[in-house]
């Protein structure tokens, strides 16, 4: 419970900061309604190219949010006191990834209703929306893990996509054909292999992140 | 510092050359011609090996991650990034001769047959650990971050491959034709040498570039010794 508190402490911070400034949820957004702006002028949008569409879409605002998360503690030098405070640096993670994936929830609450009227596809289902959750769970966690290091090189926001899309593929991959099937009317039972990867990609890159973090911020 | 002769590479390069010539005779001499694809179809047994050393090279970069990060010695981190390198040569292989032999057999250079896609996957994360090893300064953190990364990276591959593979079977592809191959006897033994070959050839430059970087290291270390002296 007190580790609870701990990470629960870092997710009010994050989120208080963010609403001082809107800074990164508003260019998430943005930025998310432009690449869709893109797409449809890019590709001939009908019904089936939407699951894909709306992944790449999450995928490249998330990577945005992300870099902009850890670039901020650096910046701050907010980083520096939270390795100085007495909690675990894995409390720390559990904090930083669960901030990220409220911003990037909200970013997905505006994004799914405006998808679904573009496209007309029913993505406001309970199946999506299990699989939207799931899929953001894994990309947060693995992404707030690359981010933290990705801050700390040279090339900084160039290097965290680069670094954390080839890694999402197998995310990416599931999410996108779960979502695919459960909008040409599969049951969730149908897509339940798609699923089953994603949480089992999901239980594997937090347990990861969880043992390395440590590694990745120690001074 | 007195020159020591590496016994060790030594045979290892004895040894590599050897098996490489064995196993490209046995390629062109002794495996039968496969009946529907024919002599194309003898780049097979490179292509497989190079695909195997180049996954095993990540494996060896994954453990030696574990290892820097256990112990934080340097030892672990050479280790790790040589492989890194060394697999990459292969892995770079495994998707130019998978092309190669697409065109012929497939009838174009590029399909996303899963084999081929996983490839290109692994070839991407290991540019990408290049690229993230070249964007550190210091030489320990660049050391702690790559360790981090070959494990997570390492991890997601397995993942990689059962999502390609089942995306490919749900939505079958009309050119998967790798599956109906002929395989005799004398193949599998071919295929057998071929892969030891590869493997020694793998261990044989990973001693090299490790020595390498044990050289680099000491002339970083004259260096500034050098430097410290002329002041």
């Amino acid at each position: 419970m007190k580790f609870l508190a701990k990470v629960w402490v870092i997710v009010v911070k994050d989120v208080a900061a963010e609403l001082h400034t809107r800074e990164m949820v508003s260019a998430m957004l943005v930025f998310a309604v432009l690449s869709l702006l893109i797409f449809s002028l890019a590709l001939d949008l009908r019904g089936a190219v939407a699951p894909g569409v709306l992944w790449a879409t999450v995928a490249f605002a998330g990577t945005l949010g992300l870099s902009r998360s850890l670039a901020r503690e650096q910046q701050s030098g907010c980083i520096d006191g939270l390795l100085l405070a007495p909690v675990d640096r894995s409390a720390i993670f559990f904090g930083k990834a669960l901030g990220n994936l409220i911003f990037m929830a909200v970013v997905e609450i505006v994004l799914l209703p405006l998808f679904s009227a573009l496209f007309d596809v029913a993505l406001l289902r309970p199946g999506v929306l299990l699989v939207v959750a799931l899929g953001t769970l894994g990309y947060a966690a693995v992404g707030t893990l690359l981010a933290s290091i990705a801050v700390n090189t040279r090339a900084r926001e160039v290097m965290l996509p680069v670094l954390l899309l080839p890694l999402a593929i197998p995310l990416l991959i599931a999410a996108v054909q779960a979502t695919g099937g459960l909008v040409e009317g599969a049951s969730l039972g149908e897509v339940g292999g798609w699923l089953r990867l994603l949480v089992i990609y999901d239980l594997v890159v937090v347990a990861v992140a969880m043992l390395t973090y440590d590694y990745v911020v120690e001074e | 510092m007195g020159k020591k002769r590496d016994t060790l590479g030594l045979v290892l390069v004895l040894a590599s050359a050897a098996a490489l010539m064995v196993a490209l005779g046995m390629v062109f001499l002794y495996a039968p011609r496969e009946a529907t694809m024919g002599d194309v179809q003898r780049i097979f047994y490179f292509h497989v090996a190079s695909a195997w050393v180049g996954f095993f090279a990540f494996f060896v970069t994954f453990l030696a991650g574990i290892g820097y990060l256990a112990r934080g010695e340097r030892r672990w981190d050479i280790l790790a990034l040589s492989s890194v390198e060394v697999g990459l040569t292969f892995i770079a292989m495994t998707v130019i001769t998978g092309s190669l032999w697409a065109r012929p057999v497939w009838g174009t250079y590029w399909t996303w047959e899963p084999r081929l896609t996983i490839s290109a996957v692994q070839l991407l994360i290991y540019v990408a650990y290049g690229m993230l090893r070249a964007s550190v300064e210091s030489p320990e953190r660049r050391a702690r971050f790559a360790a981090v990364y070959g494990i997570v990276a390492f991890v997601t591959v397995p993942l990689s491959w059962f999502a390609i593979r089942w995306w490919r079977t749900i939505h079958p592809d009309i050119m998967t034709g790798g599956e109906g191959m002929a395989f005799t006897p004398k193949m599998g033994y071919t295929l057998l040498v071929s892969l030891v070959a590869f493997t020694l050839l793998y261990a044989t430059l990973l001693r090299q570039r490790i020595r390498l970087e044990r050289a680099a290291d000491v002339l970083t270390r004259l260096r500034l010794r050098a430097q410290n002296i002329a002041k």
